[in-house]
């Protein structure tokens, strides 16, 4: 029997992980989005005003297509692709954005904060806070302004103050440390919109709640298309907000196998990497106790990978609890691995993934031909490689 | 009596406030700490707070992160923090000392491990910026144990029902943070901190320290004027970054400092 599934408890612990661990300024104003979220989850005029957004402002629902020519050439199961690469700004983030900004909103909020990698989450925040009319500051480790640097563009050009964030590695990481010192500064009149399943809760439950989306419509359309479940999930993770996503609405099914693809950059055993799943250990930053990259002292260590969105030292805790139960796999993918990934969607399917989904397709390659043909796997394809065109076209040679 | 409560007590009995620097263990080197905190006391300080260096350290300004970087830029650790403790203590067994810093240094030595740590090092008092009391019963019940206070902060926003739980949860003094912001920034606003004293007052019998903002003589003076002590710590490492080939100036230039303090604080309690 399945049993059910309820994370996390009341304080926001996934067992031993989660929690609130932030300084004592941030907790009012932790403790005032917790009433609000609490509130409006189940508030239908809220629901149906978010569910509207989704619909005609972020495009919903994705499609669930069938790679068939792909599943053909790999010969194993057959692969469907959860299409959040169409979702407006091209990513899954939007549809996190539009939820947190819709309670920014009802909570009289005037000011957006949000702190992001790749640009995808800064793009879906600079979005959002455009179409509300919201002041909008996004902090980017100064690393990832220089490699995302058309993101960079998008969001200037949609009114959002982008801050180059010069500390420590210059990463997603520090990004985080920045905007959460701006939250602390600006509490009164300023919305923190996390763009992952991390930080203090109620965030991670949060931000899980509005991904969900991505596997109720892909349960319900699997359902549709070949009357059965699934028989596996594949997701990127950096800190997991699209592999939550869809494994949330899966969990309870217990013949579903769920596999989260972290980058192992140069390779795990090189050092130079960013999977804390895989090879890091337990331990508490920004907010919550996860699994973290660090080493023996607890000073967090630089991360590598291709992909900015995965750069991240840290992992939400709700997969840290999945691990530890064992109800997800989690693997990783080098940066070699994720490039043949990336390729293989471009020519197999004409559909040019994003660096961070490429690890999951990568994975996708190694685990379908172990399958029967009539098996089925759901990956999500949570962005498009629009922003990767410059990091791709250098790494051959070629000047745009 | 810890020496933590007999040195607020020895204040309240000469009428005076306690002055409490911090510095990050290690910065800028990790041979400069143990002279510069003998240093301090000469100065007149009364309670240390000695900063243990994060890569992360998430509340603080840039002039704390820099001291965070070049410490951990030559190795520190919160082994190595210790160790200067004691190497401290071998020869002041009377000035107290807090630890400072983020949790996951301590995570990873394990909660027994460090609280077995401080206690060997003879540290009083342990600050743990990410660490709420609703997270922190473990390791402030194994701290209390072994005689070390566990000690909270309390924020402009605190309510009552935090102030509470502060008072409840925390022992050997309460650090107020005096602004909504990180460390080092902004301006004290006067009537602000005089009037959440005296909630907190009202709440708790245990003193009260305030810090973030502190940044001469003048605010010093003011502040220990409304609490029981006054943290300074940006204003002192800014001292360190602004000599980084001299630390010996760097030294001469924070004792200086220090006394003008002391100065101005024992002169506005007899005034």
């Amino acid at each position: 029997m399945t049993e059910k599934y309820n994370m996390p408890d009341e304080r926001g612990h996934f067992g031993p992980y989660g929690g609130i661990f932030v300084a004592e300024t941030l907790i009012p104003p932790i403790q005032e989005l917790n009433a609000a979220y609490q509130q409006y989850l189940k508030d239908p005029e809220f629901i149906a005003e978010l569910d509207a957004d989704l619909k005609d402002y972020v495009g919903r629902p994705s499609p669930l297509y069938h790679a068939e020519r792909w599943s053909r050439e790999l010969g194993g199961a057959q692969i469907y692709l959860k299409r959040e690469d169409l979702n407006h700004t091209g990513s899954h983030k939007i549809n996190n954005t539009v939820g947190q900004a819709l309670l920014a909103k009802r909570m009289g909020k005037t000011r957006i904060i949000a702190e992001t990698g790749a640009g995808q989450h800064g793009v879906a925040t600079a979005t959002v806070a455009a179409r509300l009319g919201l002041e909008c500051v996004v902090y980017m480790g100064a690393v990832d302004v220089v490699r995302q640097s058309l993101n960079v563009y998008r969001m200037k050009l949609l009114g959002a103050k982008v801050v180059a964030v010069e500390s420590g590695s210059k990463t997603l990481k520090d990004a985080l440390n920045e905007a959460l010192r701006d939250w602390v500064t600006n509490v009164d009149n300023t919305f923190y919109i996390i763009g992952t399943v991390a930080g203090p809760h109620p965030y991670p439950a949060m931000v899980r709640d509005f991904q969900a989306i991505i596997g109720r419509e892909s349960k319900q359309q699997c359902l549709e298309a070949t009357g059965r479940l699934p028989d596996a999930l594949v997701a990127c993770v950096g800190g997991g907000s699209n592999a939550i996503g869809l494994f949330y609405p899966f969990i309870e099914d217990e013949s579903v196998k769920m596999f989260g693809v972290e980058a192992a950059g140069d390779g795990v055993a090189t050092g130079r990497h960013s999977a804390p799943l895989c090879a890091g250990r337990p331990g508490v930053l920004h907010g919550n106790r996860t699994y973290l990259m660090a080493d023996d002292d607890g000073e967090i260590i630089e991360t590598h990978s291709i992909s900015a969105g995965l750069d991240y030292p840290g992992v939400g805790p709700e997969h840290a609890w999945l691990k530890d139960t064992k109800r997800a796999t989690y693997v990783n993918i080098t940066d070699t691995e994720a490039l043949e990934g990336f390729y293989a969607l471009t020519r197999m399917e004409g559909i040019i993934p994003a660096l961070e989904s490429s690890h999951a397709m990568a994975y996708t390659m190694k685990l379908a031909p172990t399958m029967n043909k009539d098996e089925i796997i759901i990956v999500s394809l949570s962005g498009r490689g629009d922003k990767d065109m410059q990091t791709m076209a250098k790494r051959e040679g070629i000047e745009l | 009596m810890s020496r933590l409560a007999a040195k607020f007590e020895e204040l309240a009995k000469t009428g005076r406030k306690a002055l409490i620097p911090f510095i990050t263990a290690g910065d800028p080197r990790p041979d400069f700490t143990v002279p510069m905190m003998h240093s301090m006391v000469k100065a007149g300080v009364d309670i240390i707070e000695l900063g243990v260096p994060f890569s992360d350290p998430m509340a603080d300004g840039p002039v704390i992160q820099r001291a965070s970087e070049r410490a951990l830029a030559h190795k520190m650790s919160l082994r190595r923090t210790l160790e200067i403790a004691i190497e401290f203590r071998k020869n002041d067994q009377l000035t107290p000392v807090v630890l400072m810093g983020y949790l996951n240094p301590i995570e990873a030595m394990g909660y027994e491990a460090f609280a077995n740590a401080a206690q060997r090092a003879e540290i009083d008092g342990v600050l743990t910026v990410d660490l709420p009391p609703e997270e922190g019963l473990e390791c402030s019940a194994l701290l209390k144990a072994r005689g070390i206070h566990p000690i909270f902060l309390l924020a402009p926003n605190s309510s009552d029902e935090r102030i509470k739980k502060m008072a409840a949860a925390g022992s050997g003094y309460i650090y107020y943070v005096s602004l909504k912001g990180v460390t080092g920034a902004g301006h004290l606003n006067t009537a602000d901190i005089e009037n959440k004293l005296q909630q907190i007052r009202a709440n708790t019998r245990l003193p009260v320290a305030i810090g973030f903002g502190v940044k001469d003589a003048e605010t010093a003076k003011t502040v220990a004027n409304l609490g029981d002590g006054v943290v300074i710590g940006s204003a002192l490492i800014s001292k360190i970054e602004a000599n980084p080939d001299d630390f010996e100036q760097a030294k001469n230039e924070i004792v200086e400092l220090l006394a003008s303090m002391r100065q101005a604080m024992d002169n506005q309690v007899q005034s």
